[in-house]
């Protein structure tokens, strides 16, 4: 049989893989082994392609694919789990430059006069570019070298035209006219501006916006490899890009909704970073009420029934093995806990589930907003740990709020409410929550991990 | 040869319908996973690299040796760091 053939045949063997693959993620019971499919889809892939007639030499394919592995298996294995956001931006972007460099190389060493290839080379390139520089100050956010504030100037949207308009222009001349400058002045440029793009696409988001981002920089990982796949014609590019491409979509919409924000607005908006975003909500505040661990325990000891809701501040307190070992001492008690996870808290998408797995919660006691809120008047007691604005009661009482509309834990509605929290700072939208001020609200301040192993000691002492 | 553009256009476009039913119903448990997962498979351009540092001439093969890298630390890390994930994952 001939060759291509064959390495076709397996190429579709290696797309169902991926498609069955990634059915099952969608099921904890099912995922691990969904991976495996998928990876046994890539292995397969790879190796059907190493029998192509045209490759000349394997000694530098070889010698890259063994060094990138090891990277690859040691990155993956020595990271921490409070750290995988950063890790799965940074593992993005070296799958767009990877499509960028593929692009290019099919870019210098063809003469192609056919405007749909040069296109798809084009869209290679600019995507590819701006997933990478995107991805590394994504990185660079969630790892806090560069600040995870959102940053703003002026003429913004002014900066953002004229280089969308030099892309435009950059991509004319690749395509259709030729010769206004030379090719390789082409694509020099063209992977300078689409750098840039990626830069200005990432630096105004904040930190609380994260998982937007990092959802959409996921999807245009796989379609930059989509486009790839037309420089090259192949199908097996095409479909697993397209995959990865719809995947991102839905994520970033989920995200999306669950702030109840349009994608447009969280990209060009640089939220919190508004001036008139604190006026309206500072009025009506009463007194805060701390209450001590002490205290705080005997509550706890008397309730059956307890609402656990993490946020970003038990990912930077690495509280989530202390408050594991509080929920199972409450368990013991006698109470029923669950824990509710917000779609956007912490900085990607599920972030908090993959903390609490790494503890050791099982996945059933995890429930949603829309799960909680309606039973929310029977919880005895809310402990709030570290989540600032997926609990703020402004988000359905203050139309002026920034966050109005958006869907939250209810956790105002529950008997009590403990907020652990290191101090009255905002949260990372910079505005004020009311929750810290009603009657059946105490403040528990301090550090998250230690307010929950005194807790935790209370228990056993 | 535009023939085989609009098959493979024929293919994008069933396979991005296909995406977003396989994803829709995914639990928010598995969003993490399922992101790290996925960009894993978007290391399939490492196909693409391959078959470009193959090449004979010198400047396509220092791109593609290049791509080949970055790709498989893309693939590699993307798929142990999914199991790892997933492993902690467990129902009592």
């Amino acid at each position: 049989m001939d060759t291509a053939i064959l390495v076709n045949l397996f190429y579709i063997a290696s797309s169902i893989l991926f498609i069955v693959g990634l059915k099952m993620l969608g099921s904890p019971d099912t995922a691990r082994r969904g991976n495996l499919l998928s990876s046994s889809g890539m292995l397969l892939a790879v190796l059907i392609t190493l029998l192509d007639q045209n490759i000349i030499d394997y000694r530098y394919i070889a010698g890259a694919l063994i060094a990138g592995s090891i990277v690859g298996y040691f990155a993956a294995t020595k990271v921490k789990m409070t750290s995988m956001p950063e890790m799965v931006a940074i593992f993005n972007g070296f799958g767009g430059i990877a499509s960028l460099l593929v692009g290019s190389a099919e870019y210098v060493s063809g003469t192609f006069d056919n405007p749909a290839f040069l296109g798809a080379i084009f869209l290679t390139v600019l995507i590819g570019g701006l997933t990478f520089s995107g991805s590394i100050i994504a990185y660079g956010k969630l790892s806090e070298v560069i600040s995870g504030k959102p940053y703003l100037y002026k003429g913004q949207q002014f900066v953002n035209g004229i280089l969308l308009l030099a892309i435009l222009l950059v991509g004319i001349n690749m395509l259709f006219i030729q010769g206004f400058i030379s090719s390789e002045e082409t694509l020099i440029l063209l992977i300078v501006l689409a750098f840039i793009l990626g830069i200005l696409f990432v630096i105004p988001i904040g930190g609380a916006d994260m998982p937007v981002v990092i959802a959409l920089l996921n999807s245009f990982s796989g379609l930059a490899a989509c486009a790839a796949g037309f420089v090259i014609l192949n199908n097996v590019l095409i479909v697993a890009g397209a995959l990865v491409g719809a995947s991102g979509l839905i994520l970033t919409n989920i995200m999306c909704k669950a702030m109840n924000r349009s994608l447009a607005n969280v990209l060009f908006s640089g939220f919190g970073a508004a001036p008139d975003a604190t006026a309206e909500s500072t009025q009506e505040q009463g007194e805060v009420k701390p209450i001590s661990a002490e205290d705080a325990y005997l509550i706890l000891e008397a309730a059956s029934s307890v609402l656990i809701v993490p946020g970003y501040g038990m990912a930077v307190a690495q509280a989530q093995h202390a408050v594991r070992e509080l929920g199972e001492l409450l368990e013991d008690n006698g109470a029923e806990v669950k824990y509710a996870i917000h779609p956007v808290a912490g900085r990607m998408p599920g972030h908090m589930n993959v903390l609490l797995a790494e503890a050791n919660v099982s996945y059933d006691v995890l429930v949603e907003p829309d799960d909680v809120n309606p039973v929310m008047e029977t919880v005895d007691v809310c402990i709030v740990i570290g989540a600032n604005d997926v609990v703020n009661p402004d988000a359905k009482d203050n139309e002026g709020s920034p966050i109005y509309g958006m869907p939250i834990i209810e956790v105002d509605n529950a008997k009590t409410v403990f907020v652990s929290k290191r101090s009255m700072a905002s949260g990372f939208a910079g505005i004020q929550n009311p929750l810290f001020f009603k009657s059946n609200t105490r403040m528990l301040f301090g550090d998250a991990k230690e307010t929950v192993s005194t807790l935790v000691s209370e228990f056993k002492g | 040869m535009e023939t085989q553009i609009i098959l493979l256009i024929f293919v994008l476009v069933l396979s991005i319908f296909l995406g977003v039913e396989l994803i829709t119903k995914v639990p928010s448990t598995l969003h993490t996973p399922l992101m790290s997962g996925a960009n894993a498979i978007s290391g399939i351009t490492l196909v693409g690299a391959i078959l470009s540092s193959g090449s004979s001439e010198i400047v396509t093969i220092i791109l593609g040796t290049a791509a080949v890298f970055f790709a498989s630390i893309n693939v590699v890390g993307g798929y142990l760091v999914t199991n790892r994930m997933l492993g902690m994952f467990k129902k009592k």
